[in-house]
Order: C-alpha cells, then structure tokens, then sequence
C-alpha cells in the first residue's frame, strides 16, 4: 500500500525558507497568505495487508531515520 | 578496492574521482620534525560524497599522525585511536545534512569508539552527522539566510582543558572558514541551557575582537556556537574547517592546534 509520511518543522522552529515563499507570494498579489512552513512529504510503497502493523514501522521509520526529533514532526497516513 | 554504494548518487557529487585509496593512505612527502617512533593512527572515516577527507589526511599527516582512510561501509577503525568525520556532502545531503552517514555501518564502531572515552572530531557535515546521531546534542537547520556560505569566520575558544584542546587557550581567537548551508545549531531552550551549564560550547562565533554579536554569527546558530563537545569531552563537532588552515601558504595556521590536539590525544 501507498503510505505518506509527512515532515514538518516543528512550531517552535523558525522556518526562513517558508517565511521567503511567503514574501515572494505576497509580492505577487497573494497578501492574504498570512504563513508559509515548508515541509517533506515521502510515498513509500510498502508491502503489508494489516493497515496497524504498516503505520506501526513507518511511524518507527519516522522516529530512526525519515525525520528527526529535535526539529520535526511526523504524521504518516495511509489509504 | 571495490566501492559499493557509489552508483548513481556518488557520481553526481562533482565528478570527482577517488583512485588508490586502499587499506593504507597514499605515500606522502615526509614531513621535516616529524616521524621518530610510532605516529598516533587517526581513521578519516569516507563517506559517498565526502570532499574534505583528503584534507583531513593531510592534515593528520602534517601534524605528526598516521592518517587512515577508512571507508563507511566498514565494521571497525582499523585500530586507529582517534576518528575523523570529515565535511562534505554525504549522500548528497539528502533527507538532511549527515541524515543518512549517520546510519552507516561505519557509525556503530565511531559509537563504541566514543563510549570508550577515545576521541572524534566532526567537521562540518562531520558535525552534522554527530547531532543526527546523537553523541551530540541539538540539530542543524538550514542557515538563517538559506545560502551555502563560503567564507572566512572568527571563533573563539570558549574551553582549553580537554585532551583535544591542549594546544588551544580559552579566549584565543582563530580565523577559520567556513563552507556549508546547514549549520545553524538549533536546540529547545532546555537542551541549550544544558550546554552552557555543561560547559560544552567549545567555539563560538565571535567578531575579530572576540565579541559574540549577531552579526559575526554567520548561519543564525543559537548563541552564536560553532562547536560543542559532548559531556565527556571526547567528542567535539564543529562547523568551520581547521584542516583547511594548516599552513600559511594556505591562508594561515589557526586550525592546526586542534588537529594537533587530536592526533595527541589518539
């Protein structure tokens, strides 16, 4: 099955990148757009039938190596 | 030597080629005042994608070690009694700068290397690889004004009292480079009030006075640190290059007292 596992920075951690998109958007005419944060989004094709056990190793996947603590959140979906 | 693991993603790394690298370095010119009974053995670990172990070897070499390039995919350090992790861009940087170096096989035996008390000093992506692994605190974001900077900083020597920082005085300040995108060391306010109680902040980045100001701070680095230690003291990362500063020809001589330090310290 197709799972999503969705990065983001933290609230706490400035994002300079999201903060550049969001002038250049404001430049643009889009000056409602108050806050952009960037983020990761990974599909990972995954092998598996029980929809627990597969959001149980992405979610460890996510806390070993896709995203990092410190700094970021996750949330993995699935179908 | 065969070298798994550098397909497609290794050859993107600037085309550079990584001929005779072997189990023993290249033959060097013998350094004058150097040799004489046995040389300190220091592994400069190899990543995919690492571009600054050669200079790092060098550096060893000149500063009395035996430098010993040791390829990420191996399960020991060849005997050698402190580590390099060297800058560059290991696997591309992707996922997050030392993201993925930091699962190599290679960083088990740099983790029992530390548990042991023996020394590791990261260097840039080396830093980088540290604090995705853990044996340092805090994380690395992307510098504050989202350009790769490539020029000179000044540091100042916040501790001397380590084994690797014997030939550093607190308060002393060096003029280094710097080279990189991500290395604004970012921590919550729990773990950096550690860090200064700890006494761990090794370098900061300073004004060529000395002075912290924001201004001198390159990346946006909290309190303006460019290199930690872990609480033992064995473990130090930084993000400026004191293997590219070893001798004057080359822009000066501030970043052979620490690479000095460490070859004394193996």
């Amino acid at each position: 099955m197709l799972v999503e596992a969705r990065v983001k920075l933290k609230k706490e951690v400035l994002d300079p990148q999201g903060e550049a998109i969001r002038r250049v958007l404001a430049g643009l005419g889009y000056a409602e757009v108050q806050q952009v944060r960037v983020g990761k989004l990974m599909l990972l094709e995954v092998e598996g039938s029980d929809p627990e056990t597969v959001r149980h190793r992405v979610e460890e996947a996510c806390r070993e190596l896709l995203a990092n603590p410190v700094i970021e959140d996750f949330e993995v979906r699935l179908p | 030597m065969r070298r798994p693991g550098l397909g497609a993603r290794g050859a993107g790394f600037g085309g550079r080629t990584r001929g005779g690298w072997g189990s023993s370095p290249e033959p060097r010119t013998p350094v004058p005042g150097v040799g004489g009974g046995r040389r300190p053995k220091v592994a400069v670990v190899v990543f995919p994608g690492s571009n600054c172990d050669r200079d790092a070897m060098a550096a060893v070499e000149a500063l009395g070690g035996e430098a010993v390039p040791v390829w990420h995919e191996g399960r020991d350090l060849a005997g050698c009694t402190a580590v390099i992790l060297p800058g560059g861009f290991s696997y591309g940087d992707y996922l997050r700068a030392g993201a993925m170096a930091a699962h190599s096989p290679v960083m088990r035996a740099v983790r029992r290397h530390a548990d042991k008390g023996r020394a590791v000093l990261g260097i840039c992506n080396g830093f980088q690889m540290l604090v995705e692994v853990g044996l340092l605190p805090g994380a690395m974001l992307m510098n504050r004004s989202l350009r790769f900077i490539c020029r000179d900083v000044h540091l100042r020597v916040e501790r001397d009292d380590l084994p690797m920082l014997r030939h550093l005085s607190r308060g002393q300040v060096l003029r280094l480079p710097i080279a990189h995108k991500e290395g604004n060391w970012f921590a919550t306010d729990e773990v950096v009030a550690e860090v200064e109680q700890a006494g761990a902040i090794v370098f900061r980045y300073v004004t060529p006075a000395g002075e912290v100001t924001d201004a001198a701070n390159p990346n946006g680095a909290l309190h303006g640190i460019a290199g930690l230690s872990n609480r033992e003291g064995n473990v130090i990362g930084l993000m400026p290059h004191p293997e590219r500063r070893i001798h004057p020809l080359t822009g000066g001589e501030d970043g052979a007292a620490l690479i000095r330090g460490l070859v004394e310290a193996a």
